[in-house]
């Protein structure tokens, strides 16, 4: 698993109730399954959902830009989704229905303020592409990028509370020094977050 | 893979549903594969409303065709005969070797033609856990079915709940639409109208009223199809023969000729009252009595199907997810409407064999 799931998974408690948004081949959800965790994952892409059915991951079929409407307020433990916000339409209306539905939500994404991007934007004039975020302007899928600062100011708009925030690099050391100024030096942006109770 | 159907009679009556019994009865089946050592590889097939026992394989190898669901029953296919004991059988009041219409009443020496009792989807359950019962099976690792299937397989999970781990349910709905039912009567009516029908007593009179079961093959067929995939199949092309006929007109009157041929008009009127009569919740919540329900599920919708439509799977869903229950749920891109269930198509094999695999046998 990658270093970031793992944090992700450690975040979640045994046996909750878990929802994964973008699961993907369902990695996560099969991992958290194995620590009593029981719950749903929900993607588009039909080669990930076959993969998750194979792992035993209850996985649903769901386009996240149509809401979550079919999940009750306060319904899960836990609503994680990890490297999709910035593939929403509204990553804003996505992180409201996160915290409707989950008492917690985790949310990753990838940091555009990060140093390398930066250069890429502010120096060379491209349009970032990195390890992060490996396409072109013109094919991406990650239509809503954004910084550290930038997702918190959204969790202040919507009376969210960061309880947690990890920041993830290439290098241990990097990782160190990330901490220190994250929006800089951190490429991997994780968030543990409640809503208004 | 060669199989042989099993006629088993059953002397216990079976009390049903909608009032009266059935003193005796015969079920005809088909088994593919082994039963293991403590029964945990038992898979019920349930058909369709105009299905019958014979799923997969051959009866005579120079037989021109496999049976219905051939595609995804076998060995090494989606559902695996190396791996499960397949069952599938004709359903009461079918047409196929089973008890119905056709059959001889015990008390008249006749037919019972029209006056055979009223059959549920419940009923069927009964019936086929009873087979279970024969067989030695407990408790099925799946319980699967398309259509009128998906609803059977949808009943067992809320009428025997220990009696099945996992539950597929294929292109169903958790009860009809009122364009549902106005098509099933529709049908009915076609019979019902035809003046060889003799209020169901056609065989007293030596007929068929093949006209109007044909009728209603026409449109029961046209439900099952999407307009889509009769345009790319048929456009408006013409006979070669005769200018003046479209395609499509010589291929109904060719698929009713074929049904009228093997299916009885009683069984078909039976076949779509059971359908009209299916509502597991009733006056309930569906997520209330789904949750009464012990067993995993697995939901497949097909995008063209406008018979039973992907919004209708998505209310099983919907409603298991309410109800806290495990379900995987995927909609399989096709052309080919409700009869897609049917046919070939890579993501359903993909997607159904994904799920047959995770389930655990000993």
């Amino acid at each position: 698993m990658r270093d970031s799931l793992k944090i992700v998974a450690d975040w979640v408690p045994e046996h909750s109730k878990v929802l994964d948004l973008g699961c993907g081949d369902g990695q996560l959800m099969s991992h958290l399954q194995a620590k009593g965790c029981r719950g749903y994952g929900l993607e588009i892409d039909k080669a990930c959902i076959v993969q998750a059915i194979a792992q035993g991951v209850s996985v649903i079929e769901q386009d996240l830009d149509d809401g979550l409407a079919n999940f009750e307020d306060r319904s899960m433990d836990m609503v994680i989704m990890t490297q999709a916000l910035q593939a929403t339409r509204r990553p804003d209306l996505a992180l409201a229905e996160m915290l409707r539905v989950g008492r917690e939500a985790i949310i990753t994404f990838p940091n555009f303020a990060h140093i390398s991007h930066r250069v890429q934007l502010g120096l060379l004039g491209r349009m970032p592409v990195s390890k992060s975020l490996p396409y072109q302007w013109f094919d991406t899928p990650n239509i809503h990028l954004s910084t550290f600062y930038d997702f918190e100011q959204l969790c202040i708009a919507q009376n969210a509370t960061i309880i947690e925030r990890q920041v993830v690099s290439q290098s241990q050391l990097a990782g160190r020094i990330a901490s220190l100024w994250p929006n800089l030096l951190g490429e991997l942006a994780l968030y543990r977050v409640r809503g208004q109770q | 893979m060669i199989v042989t159907p099993v006629d088993l009679e059953f002397d216990q009556p079976l009390a049903l549903a909608r009032g009266g019994q059935l003193e005796r009865y015969q079920l005809r089946y088909e088994t593919y594969g082994r039963l293991n050592a403590d029964a945990s590889n038992a898979v019920l097939i349930c058909h369709a409303l105009s299905g019958d026992h014979h799923a997969a394989g051959l009866h005579h190898p120079d037989d021109k065709k496999p049976g219905w669901w051939d595609h995804y029953i076998g060995p090494g296919k989606a559902i695996d005969s190396d791996k499960f004991f397949i069952v599938s059988l004709n359903n009461l009041g079918g047409c196929a070797g089973s008890t119905g219409p056709t059959s001889l009443n015990p008390q008249t020496g006749q037919q019972w033609g029209p006056d055979f009792p009223d059959l549920t989807v419940p009923d069927w359950v009964n019936a086929q856990a009873r087979l279970a019962d024969h067989l030695g099976i407990d408790c099925w690792a799946a319980v699967v079915g398309g259509s009128l299937g998906g609803m059977q397989a949808l009943q067992w999970s809320i009428q025997l709940p220990q009696r099945i781990r996992h539950c597929v349910v294929i292109a169903a709905a958790p009860k009809l639409s009122t364009q549902n039912i106005a098509f099933n009567e529709i049908a009915r009516q076609a019979i019902q109208r035809d003046p060889d029908y003799f209020n169901g007593h056609y065989q007293a009179q030596g007929t068929l009223p093949a006209g109007g079961l044909g009728l209603a093959r026409m449109v029961g067929h046209v439900t099952y199809l999407s307009d889509q995939g009769l345009g790319s199949k048929f456009g408006r092309q013409r006979q070669a023969d005769d200018q003046d006929l479209f395609q499509i007109e010589s291929y109904l009157r060719y698929q009713a000729e074929q049904f009228t041929q093997r299916f009885d008009a009683n069984t078909y009127i039976l076949m779509t009252k059971a359908l009209d009569w299916f509502d597991p919740a009733g006056a309930q919540p569906l997520d209330q009595v789904l949750a009464q329900a012990e067993c995993h599920f697995h939901v497949i919708s097909f995008s063209s199907d406008w018979r039973f439509s992907p919004e209708r799977s998505v209310e099983i869903v919907d409603a298991l997810i309410k109800a806290e229950q495990g379900v995987s749920y995927t909609c399989v891109e096709t052309d080919h409407g409700h009869d897609g269930f049917l046919l070939p198509n890579e993501h359903y094999q993909a997607s159904l064999g994904a799920y047959m695999n995770w389930i655990e046998v000993s």
